[in-house]
C-alpha cells in the first residue's frame, strides 16, 4: 500500500483548497457587485457616493483593512490558480490516449469551459486593476471613483471585454459554486435544488448587475 | 419479424500491450436486431477465425449485466447508446441497419491496454486491496434484523453497492477520474454499522490507493453517473469528500507496528 500523501498532495486535498478559496473569491465578487450598486446612486453634497466609497474603503483601519483584504484575496486567488493547475496537470495525464469519439451525457458549456474561463476572467482581473486600480488604461484620476469607471466605460473596447470577461464569469460561477458545494459534501436530496438554484441565481445577480453598469454608461443611462 | 442488419464496426485493435494501435474496418453481416452486442461481435470473429485471422479480443463473463467485465465505448459512450446497460445487455435493435459503430476500450492511464479491447483494472482491485473491505472477522451471519439499520441508511448502502466495478466512470469522465468508483465502495460500507470501526481510515487509504494509480480526479461533470450501468448517484462522490475530510481532521491512522486501527 503507498504511504498516503498529505493533504495538499491529495486530490480530494486539492479539491477542497480549490473549493475554500472558490468561497472565499465569491464572496468578493458578490461584495465587489453590490458596492458598485452605488453607481447608480445622484451624487449629493459635491462627492459621488462611490467615490465616498473608495474613500472608506482606502481608509478603514487606518488604511490597513484595504490590505488586510488584499492579501487575503491574493492568497486565496493564488492558491485557486495552484489548486487549478496542478488539477488539470493530474487530470491531463490521466488520459493519454484520447477518443476518437466522445458523446457527452451530462456535462455543460459551463463545466467543460472553466479552464477557459477561469483564465479569461484572470486576464480581465489583470486589466481591472491596471484600468481603475493603478490608472494605466485610458483617463484616470486618483479618488475620482465614479468618473474613471464612467469614461473607462464609455470607450466599447474595455467595455467589451469587461462584459465578455462576465460572460466567462456567469460559466465559472454557474458551475463553480455547484462544485465547491459538492467538494465540501454538501449534497443531500432535501437541499439539491436549491444548491442547484443557488449556483445559477449567484451567477446571475453577479454577471447581471456587473454587465447592467457598461451598459447604463453606454446608453448614457450614468454620466458624468 | 425483424429483418437482419449488415453494419460497419470501426474497432481499436492492438496486438499486446506495447505494440501501437489503430482502427480497423470491419463489416458486420447477416446480424439479428435480438442479438446483444457481444453476440454481434462472437459472430465477426466466427468469421475472422475462418479467415484464419486473429479474432477482436474483448472482456465479458457473466453476460446478464452483473458482473462489470464487459467493458467497451460504443459510439462515444461506455457501454453505448442505452441507459444504465451494460454491453452485454445492450440488444442491436439499438442500432439500424447500415449504422456504423466505433468501438474503442475505456481510455486511462491506470486502465493499459493489454489487446484490442481488453484493459487491465488491476488498478481498481488494489483500491480495494487498501481498504475496501470489513478487517474483523464477523462470525456466520446473523439473525435478520438482529443489527438494526435505519432503512434510509440501508437503502443508500445497497444503491452503492450495486457498483460492478466495470470501471465506465472512468471511461466516461473527461478527466479519466475513478472517484465514482471509490466513493461507491466508501459508501456502501461507510453507511453501514459494520463499516463504521473503519470509516475514516478506509476513505484515506483508498483515496491514496487511487491517487497513486494516477486516475485523474472529478471535476464535477456528472459523466460518471450518466454512464453508469447501475445509476450509481454522484451523492456518493460529495459522501466521500465528506469523510475524507472528516478522516484528515479526525482519525489517528494506526503506527506501524502497533496494531488496532
Amino acid at each position: 500500500m503507498p504511504k498516503e500523501a498529505s493533504f495538499l498532495a491529495s486530490s480530494i486535498g486539492k479539491k477542497i483548497v480549490m473549493a475554500v478559496t472558490g468561497i472565499m473569491l465569491v464572496g468578493f465578487v458578490v461584495g465587489h457587485m453590490a458596492g458598485n450598486l452605488q453607481l447608480y446612486l445622484p451624487a449629493h453634497g459635491g462627492e459621488h457616493p462611490l467615490d465616498a466609497y473608495g474613500h472608506f474603503l482606502r481608509t478603514m483601519l487606518h488604511g490597513a483593512g484595504i490590505w488586510i483584504a488584499r492579501g487575503g484575496l491574493l492568497v486565496a486567488a493564488l492558491l485557486h490558480i495552484w489548486a487549478a493547475v496542478t488539477l488539470t496537470k493530474m487530470n491531463m495525464e490521466a488520459r493519454p490516449v484520447a477518443y476518437k469519439e466522445v458523446k457527452s451525457q451530462a456535462s455543460t458549456l459551463a463545466s467543460r469551459s472553466m479552464r477557459v474561463s477561469g483564465f479569461i476572467v484572470l486576464s480581465f482581473l489583470v486589466f481591472h486593476l491596471l484600468h481603475l486600480t493603478l490608472g494605466k488604461i485610458g483617463p484616470f484620476e486618483e479618488g475620482k471613483v465614479f468618473q474613471n469607471v464612467v469614461q473607462g466605460f464609455q470607450s466599447p473596447v474595455i467595455s467589451g471585454f469587461y462584459i465578455l470577461a462576465m460572460v466567462c464569469l456567469f460559466g465559472h460561477l454557474r458551475h463553480g459554486v455547484w462544485s465547491m458545494l459538492q467538494t465540501l459534501g454538501l449534497s443531500h436530496p432535501s437541499y439539491n435544488t436549491l444548491r442547484d438554484r443557488l449556483a445559477f441565481g449567484v451567477a446571475l445577480l453577479v454577471v447581471g448587475a456587473n454587465i447592467s453598469f457598461p451598459l447604463a454608461v453606454l446608453a448614457g443611462f450614468v454620466k458624468l | 419479424m425483424s429483418h437482419d442488419m449488415n453494419l460497419t464496426l470501426q474497432v481499436w485493435r492492438q496486438k499486446n500491450a506495447k505494440a501501437e494501435g489503430g482502427f480497423q474496418t470491419i463489416k458486420a453481416q447477416a446480424i439479428s436486431p435480438d442479438m446483444s452486442f457481444l453476440e454481434m461481435l462472437d459472430v465477426v470473429n466466427e468469421e475472422i477465425i475462418k479467415d484464419g485471422k486473429d479474432p477482436i479480443a474483448f472482456d465479458h463473463d457473466c453476460r446478464e449485466g452483473i458482473c462489470g467485465t464487459c467493458s467497451m465505448v460504443i459510439n462515444g459512450r461506455p457501454h453505448g447508446p442505452k441507459e444504465r446497460t451494460t454491453a452485454c445487455q445492450l440488444h442491436m435493435r439499438s442500432f439500424k441497419d447500415g449504422d456504423a459503430i466505433a468501438i474503442e476500450p475505456w481510455r486511462a492511464k491506470a486502465f493499459p491496454v493489454q489487446k484490442d479491447l481488453v484493459v487491465d483494472r488491476g488498478a481498481f482491485d488494489r483500491i480495494i486491496a487498501a481498504g475496501g473491505f470489513i478487517s474483523a472477522p464477523t462470525g456466520t451471519a446473523q439473525d435478520a434484523n438482529g443489527l438494526p439499520i435505519a432503512k434510509e441508511n440501508a437503502d443508500l448502502a445497497m444503491d452503492a453497492a450495486a457498483c460492478i466495478g466495470c470501471g465506465a466512470c472512468v471511461a466516461a469522465c473527461p478527466n479519466a477520474s475513478a472517484m465514482l468508483f471509490v466513493s461507491a465502495k466508501v459508501s456502501h460500507l461507510g453507511l453501514l454499522p459494520q463499516g463504521q470501526p473503519e470509516r475514516f481510515i478506509r476513505v484515506r487509504d483508498m483515496v491514496a490507493q487511487m491517487d497513486a494509480e494516477e486516475f485523474g480526479t472529478c471535476t464535477n461533470h456528472g459523466e460518471c453517473e450518466a454512464a453508469c450501468p447501475k445509476g450509481i448517484s454522484l451523492e456518493n462522490i460529495a459522501r466521500m469528500n465528506r469523510d475524507y475530510l472528516k478522516g484528515k481532521l479526525i482519525e489517528r491512522p494506526a503506527v506501524a507496528g502497533g496494531g488496532g486501527v
